[in-house]
């Protein structure tokens, strides 16, 4: 419970003042991250397979010039379908002044919230681990699952940073 | 009035560093019993640079260094005191002392202040030295001012920083002193020290010297002009004139605005400060109507506006000693103009963040694929269908690979500024370690990338350390060999296909086979009799080894050859050792020339395509199934010309899902690494071209095995092999396999 009061707090911080979320899709559930992370969204091109790294790194793109590993959290978190087609998402966010793709089920829309609209996340049982939960943000009968994208990216489990950077965020 | 000097800071900080590497050059060339006067002017104009740029960025520290410094230099230059050993020793110390100041307002340890107090005191003693000995120098120096002994009023100031007594000694050298009233501190107002002296020095000369040994604000010296002095009667000057140049020059450090126009009509002269820059306004035309008085004095600076030597009678620019103030509010509004005109004065060169330049490679990096991807898709078309549109690709590939070039060069510097270090390096090491040496260096003007020109000075210095150390012999062990006195140590650099060559050559002892060998069973090294002298001169290179007898505080400690070899080998490059017992070592860096294009070689296993820098490969071959053997427990071999090679997978080490291929069906590629040689086993080669090197780390992390990441000309990404840790794992594999086995 600690944890979900901290969160709570954390958020009135950025009380009042309404802000946008991009929702994506990962199996049945919704999740939203803050839109100023997300550099685009384009479709799933041939990667560059990277040795030794884990199975949901998929490999490095080159996104006009840089060179951008693409994560499927779909096979990260073991939902959905994990198929390539032309309709396969990806989203490429721009956190800790790093360039990071995300593949996900599907983008649904981007929604704005207040403050007051995103509660506490209870302990439950979504894919995510509730560390980088930041709370549950209600739309009419939707239920959004907040997520701290830059949390999660720089985290160990995602193996995406050398230690040493990480350790420094 | 603020003014935020800090965004200047970058800028005097990289021209105090240039005009430090300067004076350290010229201090090391200059023949000290006949220097000449164009090096001596250059000297202090070096110090005197850095004493302005110092004192207007508030580096109140370096400015009051090389101010002393600066006086003795000033007294060599106008051939008052003769050069010396000494005075070119202290001057080398104290550039060394100004870098570590600079260095510490850059964020670097403090200097040790006591250090700095002992060199500025020698610097004074070796200032004041010269007056004695020499006759007074206004003969020399000054031919005018010397026509009659001047009267100087000083007044100084309580509280006074030294014994009175031992003042007015040091001013009764100079002249006949008169001692008109002591000082008393307790009284109110405080009453000065007032003294007259008669001497022949010129008011200049006693400024200076009080301004050694009191701050700017404590004392006063004013002429007393004589009526009968012939340049009076054109000016109708008041009699007293005071020379204030020493508290002028303090605060303005030529940056001023130039004297308002009224001033400059009426006294028909400006007595230019002797040190002033270059930035005043030119002369004003009036003196040529012969009214003006001025004398040019033989060792100006050339540049800029002559010297009056009518020091006492011209009218001077009257800022006196009590209003420092006002001038440092014009000096503070001209700075901006300071950096531009300095620079200007120099090379025809801009500074340009590197942090640009990597973008505007990166950039047309990017024109480049691009532009090969342009190029890929015109070979599909029909080309009497689209001449015009292929003749344009054609064009544009001509274009672009030009600009490319151009790019590069940017980045491109000569080898000269790491050079340049040595020829301290070598005079302070010699002279260390009681050795002659006479160093030569050859093709200073060859370019590399400016990447490698900081990474290198470390290495570089300490294998010319170790040459001057190990290498090179003792004048009487040299004699006993029937060699030259003097030992040679030659820096050599130059362009050798794609990459530069840089080679330390000493004609010293040479490496010892026989002592190497014992030193590595000592460490437990694995070697044996029988191996070629390439192996043996290679194993110096492993950590902790030294097969210096004793340890010295110059080398032999064993930490270094090893940093030097990942060093250069972190750079992309390698380093060999050829030697003969007393014919001498030669030591050979070869580098890329640059970072971020890489000449590669590009590969396929199974469906990916992978890049293997160029400078690695030795050859390529496709086996007879003959020549590839089995060895129980280390895998296969291929042999080739008699050598036994190890097989590495490629396909194996990134696991990549393929059939395993059979080496006599696949293509070998040997590479060496750090003298070990393996066989990389891949299936296709795709062809050899340049590759953009990009890097992994920017948006993931380092992987084992890559080393960067490039694009291909479809817009792919391609990996580039890291063959040093591949050769690396696969000797670790091999020795771990061993261990087992003899476990077993």
């Amino acid at each position: 419970m600690g944890v979900a009061t901290m969160d709570a707090n954390n958020s009135s911080d950025t009380d009042k003042a309404r802000r946008e979320y991009l929702v994506f899709a990962l199996g049945k559930e919704e999740y939203g991250i803050d839109i100023l992370k997300v550099q685009e969204i384009r479709g799933y091109d041939a990667v560059t397979r990277l040795a030794k790294s884990p199975s949901f790194i998929k490999g490095v793109i080159n996104l006009r010039g840089h060179i951008v590993p693409i994560v499927d959290m779909r096979i990260k978190f073991d939902v959905g379908n994990v198929i390539y087609n032309d309709f396969t998402v990806v989203i490429i966010l721009n956190v800790l002044n790093r360039t990071v793709g995300m593949v996900v089920d599907g983008v649904s829309d981007v929604i704005e919230l207040s403050g007051d609209d995103i509660r506490p996340a209870p302990e439950f049982g979504a894919v995510m681990n509730t560390n980088y939960i930041q709370g549950l943000g209600v739309v009419g009968e939707r239920m959004i699952i907040m997520v701290d994208i830059e949390k999660l990216m720089s985290s160990d489990e995602m193996a995406l940073m050398d230690a040493a950077v990480a350790a420094n965020v | 009035m603020t003014f935020d000097m800090s965004q200047f800071h970058q800028v005097f900080f990289d021209e105090t560093a240039e005009h430090l590497v300067n004076m350290e050059s010229l201090l090391l060339a200059i023949n000290v019993q006949q220097p000449e006067s164009e090096d001596l002017n250059a000297i202090f104009r070096a110090a005197h640079s850095i004493k302005g740029g110092a004192a207007t960025f508030g580096f109140s520290d370096l400015a009051e260094l090389t101010h002393v410094l600066e006086n003795l230099l000033d007294k060599v230059r106008k051939n008052e005191l003769p050069l010396s050993r000494d005075i070119v020793d202290a001057s080398l110390l104290s550039g060394d002392l100004l870098k570590e100041m600079l260095a510490f307002h850059r964020g670097d340890v403090p200097v040790d202040e006591a250090r700095i107090a002992v060199l500025k005191q020698k610097l004074e003693q070796l200032s004041i030295a010269g007056h004695a000995v020499l006759p007074p120098p206004v003969a020399v120096a000054q031919p005018v001012a010397a026509a009659a002994p001047a009267r100087l009023h000083i007044e100084i100031y309580p509280p006074i920083a030294m014994h009175v007594e031992e003042l007015w000694q040091r001013l009764a050298a100079l002249g006949s002193l008169q001692i008109m009233q002591a000082p008393d501190e307790q009284a109110d107002p405080v009453i000065p020290a007032l003294a007259l002296l008669s001497t022949e020095s010129p008011c200049d000369d006693v400024v200076e010297m009080l301004a050694f040994l009191l701050p700017p604000e404590a004392f006063k010296v004013v002429e007393d002009v004589t009526i009968e002095d012939d340049g009076v009667g054109f000016f109708s000057l008041p009699p007293i004139a005071p020379c204030g140049d020493i508290a002028f020059e303090e605060e303005g450090f030529g940056l001023f605005a130039p004297l308002p126009a009224s001033q400059v009509a009426s006294s028909g002269d400006i007595a230019f400060e002797e040190d002033g820059f270059g930035l005043f306004a030119p002369l004003p035309a009036a003196p040529a109507d012969g009214k003006g008085d001025i004398a040019f004095e033989e060792d100006g600076f050339g540049l800029f506006t002559p010297l009056p030597t009518v020091v006492a009678t011209a009218a001077r620019i009257t800022a006196s000693v009590g209003a420092p103030a006002a001038a440092k509010e014009p000096a503070r509004s001209e700075v901006r103009s300071a950096p531009a005109v300095v620079a200007g004065a120099g090379e025809n060169s801009i500074r340009v963040s590197t942090d640009k330049v990597d973008l505007l490679l990166n950039l047309v990096g990017e024109l480049v694929i691009t532009q090969s991807m342009l190029m890929q898709y015109g070979s599909g078309l029909d080309s009497v269908e689209h001449e015009n549109l292929l003749n344009s690709i054609s064009l544009l590939q001509r274009n672009s690979r030009e600009l490319q070039e151009a790019v590069m060069s940017i980045r491109m510097m000569p080898i000269a500024f790491v050079f340049n270090r040595f020829p301290r390096v070598v005079r302070d090491l010699a002279g260390k370690l009681d050795k002659q040496v006479e160093l030569k260096m050859v093709g200073e003007n060859t370019e590399l990338d400016k990447g490698f020109i900081e990474k290198l000075s470390d290495p570089l210095t300490h294998l010319v350390r170790n040459s001057l150390d190990h290498g090179i012999e003792s004048p009487e062990q040299r004699r006993a060999k029937g060699k030259k006195e003097t030992g040679l140590l030659t820096l050599r650099a130059f362009h050798e296909g794609g990459s530069i060559v840089i080679e330390v050559t000493d004609d010293g002892a040479g490496l010892r086979r026989d002592k190497i060998l014992s030193k590595a069973r000592e460490s437990a090294l694995p070697v044996s009799d029988t191996m070629s002298d390439t192996e043996v001169w290679a194993l110096i290179f492993e950590p902790g080894f030294s097969t210096a007898a004793e340890v010295t505080d110059v080398s032999g400690r064993g930490v270094g050859m090893d940093v030097v070899r990942k060093n250069i080998v972190a750079m992309g490059g390698r380093i060999d050792i050829s030697s003969m017992v007393d014919i001498g070592t030669t030591m050979t860096i070869r580098l890329p020339l640059t970072l971020a294009i890489m000449d590669g070689m590009s590969i396929k296993i199974a469906d990916e395509t992978y890049v293997l820098p160029l400078n690695y490969i030795l050859e390529s071959l496709q086996p007879k199934p003959s020549e590839v053997k089995t060895i129980a427990g280390r895998g296969q071999v291929v042999s080739v010309r008699g050598e036994y090679l190890p097989i590495v997978s490629v396909a194996e080490y990134f696991s990549i899902d393929a059939p395993a291929s059979q080496p006599d069906k696949s293509i070998l590629i040997i590479v060496e690494s750090s003298g070990q040689k393996v066989a990389l086993m891949v299936d296709e080669l795709l062809g050899q071209q340049q590759f953009v090197v990009k890097n992994l780390e920017a948006n993931y992390r380092k992987v084992e095995g890559l080393s960067g990441a490039t694009i291909m000309g479809d817009g792919r990404v391609a990996l580039i092999l890291d063959v040093a840790a591949i050769v690396r794992v696969n000797l670790q594999k091999a020795h771990g396999e061993i261990l087992t086995a003899q476990l077993h």
